[in-house]
């Protein structure tokens, strides 16, 4: 493996930028923006040379990496904190830190008005230094920093604003979910290390090909626990929705195109664990099915623009999931689809923080309409995120979301036609709830509040915005022709051998377009004709009830893990009190007894200060003769 | 009888006599310099001496011999570590000891007299106090590398009456000042009464004065073992008295309340060092061989030096005596590293002192910076809420009391488990158990202090925190930052005292 010793500079510049921001205090205010911008931009250009370089260099030399120095030595248990960089963590390098760098410029303006704009720009370069860690480190370990880090960052900025009660207990919600996941890493790592010794990623996949399934098992669902805390699946994925609460570009960053992706990061790494354990990974699978469905599900029935959308990210990456689960075949399709919808969806939610920014920071959509003639710019990107999203061709989510549902279909045996069609089904419901949000926002009838004057936004936000376009228009294709990132990637992954092909790939487009055509026309034929109330109409069936309540996702939560668990903690706290507590004072009272009664002996007389060390000098002979005869 | 002429090798002793030269310039420097120009000769003088003399110790660090004076000095690893530490100790010591605050303007005059309210008012100061300090320390260095009996009882003089002296500084407070240093005194002599009377029945056992005289006849087990048994006691006594173990502390708490704070911080810290590094080569050499006829009666003092130091200070009400209570009990977990009789419980009791004596005088810094308008405020009860009113000194003393109580990331976490587990080692698993339960007790009464100074509300009593000057501020930040520092890495101090640390015989 070729050793760099310029991967630090990765990380140690955007850290260096939060540093900064942060201890510099009110000085930095002027220009700590803009700091913060060229550091996030400086990562990006080394990331870019990174790639360069591992591009000219032959397949098996290309990964690198850098000893930094060493973490724990503790027995034959070592841990060095080091670095690697190879093809998959580059790809994440160049999404956190180019769609980054974007949102960065975006926030300039987004945030003007902000007087606490600096420790905004502190919070997002601890972001991507945290996030690059997480992709960067070499073992669990590293990883685990660079998760918390993520996670704290996550925390920060969801309650950025937390003068709102609501929007502080909407992060200490993600917070909390967050820590389940974290706890599934922590096991996953100590069940690493227990069984195998080692918790670098290249020992863990040198050992796992003679350590027992069972234990490969549990460390595959305890990662895939960790996932879903991070990726919000199903069951852990109730807090996504609330951390709508952070600022739109942490929206468009964070909880749509880098974090929450790292669930899809961590299974691909830990490839070699759930190959070997398929009920692990048939679990992913299940997962992976289960959370697509529910998201759009959900996606269909929200009003506030960024909640549709972040149901539309955890329905999305619920694919990405799914084909991680599939095995060797379905890494490299999650991994593109990963990339696109970095693409789409932050352009779309950057485009969602356009719309706010020109509507006073409204975000029911029935109370937009009509906004493409005021808005072109916002309307372009939007609307190309949106056919990307559906997979219209040659948008970039046709060609991965396509080889998703494709690998789905030929994954074997009769799950493969139970998944691929859950898989179309959802792209039905996608197209259906994204052609929902473009009519409410974009077309139809104005529904505006008294006083709102929509207008563009400035060149530095909408100028993200069209890279981005730029990018869920062309990144597709880049990635598709030639089969280039699967080419890319797949000296990370065991050969896998051809796969025999239950549907040809043009059947399935032509069935993937079908339904999306369905989803898109039953969207128009309800929404384009039906006179749309600003406020949410009340009679309704079960069914619009059940889902706008999220499925009854925070309900369930509560009766079965709120309740009991409070009716835990009193428990323990009456034992607490009564018998810990108790048995605590009752020594703290001896104690204080005893030393009152010694200090009697403190009198302040010289004579008996004398006295008392003539009778230890008698006791200590007496002693010494005891024990000697 | 003919007379040798004794060879001397300088190089070995500097240390020493640097400390004494340098002592006895500050005595010329009183008689002759003018009185405004002393306090800033004087610090400089001692600061010069001291730093001079640590770096000569480096210098020789690695050097062994058994005959740098003539036998009656022994300079081997464990020396160089010992003088090291003191020399250390007392360089922060002396900063605060040039707060010239503390002391009294004239020692020789009545409290309240006319004569004091005089030289109050001309700005008298004791300078003095350096050159004593200096005296002090070259006994203390002295003291853990004597090579006979004769020596270490001088080596304990010498170190001894300056301290007695300082004790009765006090600017404030004279009389209880002089109370104490009366006390001090007395009992002192009283103690080395007891010492000198151990030195002449091992005399009796052995024939010789010598170290190695008196290990030959141990190891050969062919005296008195009554002798043996009797002189050994009362050495024992003599040590354990000038380290403060129970029951010979009595005079620690009235003491360390009465001197002026940096007397009784140079006092509790480099003291400590040199009488258990006295200790350390007695027991680990010259009666190894006879454990015997030591070590459970030692660790029966540890015990109850561990559990009385610690009980009685969960009920004081007083800062100082409760810091006195809390080195009775840091000498009782010290005991253990001596009766451990293996390598580790060597170099983890020279960790554990230097560590311990650190934060021991950046402790009493800080308790030198609260008070009120006449002198420093030691009732704890007025330390209410210290920490809204001045972060810095509650936060500082915060750390120091959690360096003592052993919590991770301090030095005193690294000590006491490095003590504890030499001890494990060696087999004395009950003595442990003991340690453990009373570092436990321990940590309650360090704790309270810093819930009382965080989450009480103060009391308007008139009490402030003085802005610390430049040396005593320089002096509370090293002691945080080394206590810091040998928390969180102290892997290269512990490789290289375990490097250096081997007794020669």
């Amino acid at each position: 493996m070729t050793i760099s010793t310029s991967l630090v500079y990765l990380i140690g510049l955007p850290f260096a930028g939060a540093a900064i921001l942060l201890l510099g205090g009110r000085r930095t205010d002027k220009w700590g923006h803009l700091l913060a911008t060229a550091l996030s931009g400086s990562s990006f250009v080394v990331g870019v040379y990174h790639l360069i370089q591992m591009v000219n260099r032959p397949t098996e030399m290309r990964p690198i990496s850098q000893k930094l120095f060493e973490w724990i030595s503790v027995g034959s248990f070592n841990v060095d904190a080091g670095l690697l960089l190879d093809q998959l963590s580059i790809c994440f390098v160049l999404l956190i830190t180019g769609v980054g760098t974007l949102i960065h410029i975006y926030s300039i303006a987004y945030m003007s008005e902000d007087r606490d704009r600096r420790r905004f720009f502190a919070y997002l370069n601890l972001f991507i230094a945290a996030m690059l860690l997480l992709v960067l480190g070499d073992s669990y370990l590293s990883l685990y920093v660079g998760w918390e880090g993520v996670g704290l960052a996550s925390y920060l900025l969801i309650g950025f604003w937390n003068q709102k009660p609501a929007y502080a207990t909407a992060s200490k919600k993600a917070f909390v979910m967050n820590r389940v996941g974290d706890m599934g890493l922590s096991l996953a790592i100590m069940i690493a290390f227990a069984t195998m010794g080692t918790v670098s990623f290249a020992g863990v996949a040198e050992q796992a090909h003679h350590t027992s399934e069972a234990a490969l098992t549990a460390m595959g669902i305890m990662l895939l626990v960790a996932a879903a805390g991070k990726s919000a699946q199903f069951p852990l994925q109730a807090w996504l929705g609330d951390a709508m609460a952070g600022p739109t570009p942490v929206s468009a960053l964070i909880h749509a195109a880098t974090m929450v992706t790292a669930g899809v990061y961590l299974i691909t790494r830990s490839n070699f664990v759930f190959d070997a354990a398929p009920t692990a990974q048939l679990l992913v699978v299940i997962v992976g099915a289960i959370t697509l469905i529910f998201g759009a599900l959900i996606g269909t029935a929200k009003d506030d623009i960024k909640k549709a959308l972040a149901a539309s990210t955890m329905s999305q990456i619920g694919y990405m999931i799914l084909a991680t689960g599939l095995g060797p075949i379905g890494y490299a399709f999650a991994i593109m689809h990963l990339i696109t919808h970095g693409f789409f969806k932050a352009g779309m939610f950057l485009g969602a923080g356009s719309v706010m920014h020109g509507m006073n920071d409204e975000v029911n959509m029935r109370k937009y309409g009509a906004l493409r003639q005021f808005m072109p710019i916002t309307f372009i990107t939007f609307g190309i995120g949106y056919l990307a999203i559906l997979g219209v061709p040659p948008f970039a989510g046709f060609y991965s979301k396509d080889m998703i549902i494709e690998s789905a279909f030929n994954s074997g045996g009769m799950q493969a036609i139970f998944l691929g069609s859950l898989t179309l089904i959802g792209a039905a419901i996608t197209a259906f709830y994204m052609t929902r949000v473009m009519i409410l926002t974009f077309a139809g009838t104005k529904r505006w509040d008294e006083g709102v004057e929509p207008h563009e936004s400035p060149w530095l936000m909408w100028f993200p915005m069209a890279v981005l376009a730029v990018g869920s228009v062309t990144s597709g294709y880049l990635l598709y022709h030639n089969k280039a990132l699967y080419k890319w990637l797949s000296p990370l992954f065991e050969d896998h051998g051809e796969h025999e092909e239950l549907l040809k790939p043009i059947v399935v487009s032509a069935l993937a377009l079908t339904m999306v055509a369905i989803g898109v026309s039953i969207a128009v034929y309800k929404y384009m004709r039906e006179n749309i109330e600003t406020v949410a109409p009340v009679d309704v069936s079960w069914i619009t009830k059940f889902v706008r309540k999220d499925l009854m996702q925070d309900q369930f939560n509560e009766k079965f893990f709120m309740r009991p668990g409070q009716l835990l903690t009193k428990a323990l706290v009456t034992t607490e009190d009564v018998v810990v507590d108790g048995s605590v004072r009752g020594v703290a009272r001896m104690a204080i007894g005893s030393g009152s009664g010694l200090r009697g002996l403190q009198n302040g007389f010289v004579r008996s200060y004398a006295a008392l060390i003539l009778v230890g000098a008698l006791t200590l002979i007496a002693a010494i003769w005891v024990v000697v005869s | 009888m003919t007379f040798t002429s004794p060879v001397l090798s300088y190089t070995l002793l500097s240390p020493m006599l640097i400390l004494l030269g340098g002592a006895l310039i500050g005595v010329l420097v009183e008689a002759f310099v003018s009185r405004a120009k002393r306090p800033i000769v004087q610090l400089t003088l001692a600061l010069g001496v001291l730093s001079l003399a640590l770096l000569q110790v480096w210098n020789i660090r690695g050097e062994q011999s058994l005959t740098p004076a003539m036998g009656s000095i022994i300079i081997d690893g464990p020396a160089v570590l010992l003088q090291g530490s003191i020399l250390i100790i007392s360089i922060i010591a002396i900063l605060l000891i040039a707060d010239t605050e503390h002391f009294t303007a004239l020692p020789a005059a009545l409290p309240g007299s006319e004569e004091e309210r005089k030289a109050i008012a001309m700005g008298a100061q004791v300078t003095e106090v350096y050159p004593l300090t200096l005296f002090a320390v070259a006994g203390m260095l002295m003291f853990p590398v004597a090579g006979d009996l004769i020596t270490l009882f001088v080596a304990l003089e010498m170190l001894s009456l300056p301290l007695y002296l300082m004790a009765g500084l006090s600017r404030r407070r004279r009389l209880a000042s002089q109370e104490s240093a009366l006390k001090y005194f007395l009992l002192g002599s009283f103690s080395s009464a007891f010492f000198l009377f151990g030195a002449a029945y091992l005399y009796g056992y052995s024939g010789s004065v010598n170290f190695a005289g008196i290990q030959e006849s141990v190891i050969g087990g062919s005296g008195n073992d009554v002798l043996l048994l009797i002189g050994l006691a009362f050495l024992s006594i003599g040590l354990l008295f000038k380290v403060g173990a129970v029951p010979f502390h009595s005079w620690a708490p009235d003491v360390y309340q009465g001197a002026p704070t940096p007397v009784t911080a140079f006092m509790a810290a480099a003291t400590k060092v040199a009488a258990f590094g006295a200790m350390l080569r007695i027991y680990y050499t010259v009666f190894a061989n006879a454990e015997w006829s030591w070590s459970s009666v030692l660790t029966g003092i540890a015990a109850i030096t561990m559990l009385l130091g610690s009980l009685v200070a969960v009920t004081q009400r007083d800062v100082k005596r409760m810091l006195a209570y809390s080195s009775i009990a840091h000498a009782g977990f010290l005991l253990l590293g001596v009766i451990a009789l293996n390598k580790s419980g060597l170099d983890a009791t020279i960790f554990y002192l230097l560590a311990y004596g650190i934060a021991t005088v950046g402790a009493f810094a800080v308790v030198t910076l609260v008070r009120d308008s006449s002198g420093e405020v030691t009732d704890l009860n007025r330390w209410k809420g210290l920490g809204k009113r001045s972060p810095f000194a509650a936060s500082t003393f915060a750390f120091f009391l959690l360096a003592f109580a052993g919590i991770p990331l301090t030095s005193g976490f690294i000590g006491k488990f490095s003590i504890f587990s030499a001890a494990y080692e060696s087999g004395a698993t009950g003595l442990v158990l003991v340690a453990i339960l009373s570092s436990a007790l321990a940590a309650f009464f360090y704790i309270r202090v810093i819930v009382l100074m965080f989450f009480s509300e103060a009391t308007e009593d008139g009490t402030s925190v003085e802005i610390p000057s430049i040396l005593t501020r320089t002096a509370i930040v090293a002691s945080a930052a080394i206590t810091l520092i040998l928390g969180v890495y102290p892997t290269p101090l512990l490789d290289f005292i375990s490097d250096l640390a081997i007794f020669i015989r």
